[in-house]
């Protein structure tokens, strides 16, 4: 009787002073997690828009169908940013436009010729496909209808129509390569110009109030609203091929299988697919539109709305649970620390403070430029670490501040050894404090998880940000809602933890 | 040869020790002597200085100046916590830790110092005897129990290594009239069975009557006067003592 008892408070203090070691091996797995999933894969980046999502699509499933893994990381950016992660290796390929290449990479003022674009690439260990077939450059654009009634299929044409009305959008206005030259260049008569936003310019040309407008020659509301580009007869506006950007010390397999797609995917074709992209809400599919009506390979619908749950999930927790291991691991012991005052303990409790007003997108971009970091997981994992070490610093500090003045002699009077008082004294009667700061730190850092997309790290964040990016709140919701959920989840787990972890002589 | 007949049976020893904080002095320069196996009531009132003392001997803080000799051999820092676990401490609130249940709060100094599981259960059982506490109640937590449970367990503790000294700082402090005077009596047993060096400190002049064979009374950091408490009635060193025996004592007659 006296023997069970016994085995039974050594294992409820066996327990309590493995509370650190626990916590450390349940944040554990998501690192394993990580390396098995990310292990010699093909990563391929894009841009944030459509079309760049798509090619991204398309340049995943090539890869996979010549049996070589690849990930797909949506919407990590800009061009100096996708530009930047292929060069440090974080990324192996994006799709990219040769005109950009020209003015923002190479920032040549000449129009260069693909072969002269290809060496000064080669020099970053950088190189280039061949044109994938359209160029995205901007156009003019008109109803189809009125466009035949009137005879017009060139930009030349609309010298014939001075009464044509014209609305621009403002940015086009104002470029270099926009409206002034073009009337230079063209010798067009049009005084009937007005400055209009790009979405509303489709209604105004809808409805007629004006017949003449700026797009995008792949922009996918040519189709949708049955308009026709005008040939830029002069060769006015500078090319803007796709193409894809690779690191060259990519396996030579890799580079063949991205090579297949050169001159596969023409103006029309690319059109339609960032119409179907738009209407189903859903690049995979619209990438896989690609391959049934170009090489011809039937199957797969893509990943199920399940599947790509499961994964954002998964990534979510990863990134949320890695961080908060690193918080938990740094975090205690600097609250110990802390909690001894002096001007150590002002100093980590103001640190962390600091860290926490810093807001979270600008705490992102600090740490980009910093070469061990850049575009990466590594980024995200760092910042959610660091946002969630004060609530476990401050509470492990208060924790152990807060025990009486008489306990703790009493624990020295008895003879205790410092390591021993703190590990089956002071941290135990702290416990339920610390564990709150770590709960705390776990809905946290899994509501600001959502934010790694930015920076191309995955998560629930993705649908949300693809979502904004096409302005549809359904997709929105796939992201928020389960994001909520999850945190709910937490924060009833960490209730949970408590009641197993929290000695029961401090629940009684 | 009397001079060290009385070193011999001495088992504290404090030597012009003093103690001060930044805004006041705790404890003016004191000598005193510890007698072996008597029990030694220090008596005064608030901030009078006798818990400073009592906190100089457990070492949970350092004196000033002077020494501190624990049978026969110096307090240094090095030795400090070797020479706590041969003193047993019971404070007020009895200091038991809220986490543990009564028996690992108990057992816990003596698990560190590596007792056999058969040796802790036979010196649990003795102790559950001596202080009149059922063994039934080891499994719970402190708040489980009564306040004169807490301090009973919180003797055990205390005892559990068989210390030299056993310092008890207002133990029965906190308790209720009734389960004070039980604690009292048993405590007197305890201390006789064991002949036990003990050092009490209280403040109330009847509980130091009951228990001490020497009663040491300070005053403002120093001691007054120290002797049997017919020695402080009948030659006190003070006109303090007096005052304090008739204020102590105006109270119990109402």
């Amino acid at each position: 009787m006296n023997r069970t008892r016994k085995g039974k408070q050594s294992s409820r203090s066996l327990l309590v002073s493995w509370v650190p070691y626990f916590l450390l091996i349940l944040s554990c797995i998501p690192v394993f997690l990580i390396n098995s999933s990310s292990a010699a894969e093909i990563v391929i980046g894009s841009k944030k828009f459509t079309e760049s999502y798509v090619l991204g699509e398309i340049a995943k499933r090539t890869l996979t169908e010549a049996a070589i893994p690849a990930e797909h990381r949506q919407g990590m950016g800009g061009t100096i940013i996708l530009w930047q992660a292929l060069r440090g290796g974080q990324i192996d390929a994006y799709p990219e436009y040769t005109g950009t290449i020209g003015q923002e990479i190479l920032k040549s003022d000449h129009a260069s010729s693909l072969d002269e674009i290809r060496e000064s690439l080669a020099k970053f260990g950088v190189g280039m496909t061949n044109p994938l077939g359209f160029n995205n450059t901007y156009a003019l654009v008109m109803r189809r209808s009125e466009a035949q009634r009137l005879g017009v299929r060139t930009i030349s044409d609309l010298r014939k129509h001075p009464e044509l009305k014209i609305g621009f959008t403002h940015e086009f206005l104002d470029r270099r390569d926009g409206w002034r030259p073009l009337r230079e260049r063209y010798a067009l008569p049009q005084q009937n110009v007005i400055g209009i936003d790009h979405a509303l310019g489709y209604s105004a040309l809808a409805n007629g109030s004006i017949d003449v407008k700026d797009a995008y020659s792949t922009d996918a509301k040519i189709e949708e609203n049955d308009l026709v580009a005008l040939e830029d007869d002069l060769h006015f506006f500078p090319n803007y091929e796709g193409v894809l950007l690779f690191r060259l010390n990519m396996s030579a397999d890799a580079i063949a299988a991205l090579r297949r797609l050169e001159g596969t995917l023409d103006e029309k074709g690319m059109t339609r697919l960032n119409a179907e992209a738009e209407r189903t809400k859903n690049y995979t599919r619209a990438a896989n539109l690609y391959f049934e009506s170009g090489a011809g390979s039937p199957n797969t619908a893509g990943e199920s709305f399940p599947q790509k749950l499961a994964r954002w999930t998964l990534r979510h927790l990863q990134l949320a649970g890695f961080s908060l291991m690193l918080s938990v691991i740094f975090g205690i012991p600097l609250g110990i620390v802390a909690s001894r005052g002096g001007a150590i303990g002002q100093a980590i409790l103001g640190f962390a403070s600091i860290v926490q007003t810093i807001p979270s997108l600008a705490l992102l971009a600090l740490l980009v430029p910093f070469p061990f970091f850049g575009i990466s997981v590594r980024t995200a994992i760092a910042a959610l670490f660091l946002y969630g070490l004060l609530p476990i610093v401050r509470n492990t500090a208060s924790g152990l501040q807060d025990i009486p003045r008489s306990l703790r002699e009493s624990a020295i009077a008895l003879g205790l050894s410092p390591i021993t008082r703190l590990w089956e004294i002071y941290l135990p009667m702290a416990s339920r404090s610390i564990l709150s700061g770590i709960k705390t730190s776990a809905v946290i850092n899994v509501g600001t998880a959502t934010l790694a997309a930015l920076i191309g790290a995955g998560g629930l964040g993705e649908p949300i940000l693809s979502g904004l990016n096409l302005n549809d709140h359904v997709t929105i919701l796939q992201g928020a809602i389960p994001a909520a959920l999850l945190a709910l989840l937490v924060q009833w787990f960490f209730d949970l933890l408590d009641r197993v972890l929290i000695p029961k002589g401090l629940r009684l | 040869m009397p001079a060290s007949l009385v070193s011999m049976s001495a088992l504290i020893r404090l030597v012009h020790v003093s103690k001060g904080y930044a805004d006041a002095t705790a404890l003016r320069s004191t000598n005193l002597a510890i007698e072996r196996g008597k029990t030694t009531v220090v008596i005064g009132p608030s901030g009078c200085g006798k818990s400073t003392l009592l906190r100089l001997i457990i070492g949970l803080i350092e004196p000033d100046s002077g020494s501190i000799e624990f049978d026969g051999a110096s307090v240094t820092a090095d030795n400090v916590a070797a020479l706590r676990r041969r003193i047993g401490y019971v404070i007020q609130e009895g200091g038991l830790f809220p986490h543990l249940t009564a028996r690992a709060n108990v057992v816990l100094m003596a698990r560190h110092v590596g007792k056999s599981q058969e040796e802790m259960q036979s010196r649990l059982l003795e102790l559950c005897e001596l202080t009149r506490f059922s063994d039934n109640l080891l499994p719970r937590y402190p708040v489980e129990l009564s306040g004169g449970q807490r301090q009973r367990v919180s003797l055990m503790r205390a005892l559990m290594l068989s210390p030299q000294l056993l310092l008890l700082d207002e133990p029965l402090g906190a308790l209720d009239p009734l389960v004070r005077a039980a604690l009292q009596k048993d405590l007197k047993e305890i201390f006789a069975r064991l002949r036990q060096t003990v050092l009490f400190v209280t403040h109330d002049l009847a509980e130091a009557i009951y228990f001490g064979d020497e009663i040491v009374l300070m005053n403002g950091g120093r001691i007054v006067q120290k002797g049997s408490v017919t020695d402080l009635r009948e030659k006190p060193a003070d006109p303090f003592v007096l005052e304090f025996i008739n204020a102590q004592r105006g109270l119990a007659s109402l």
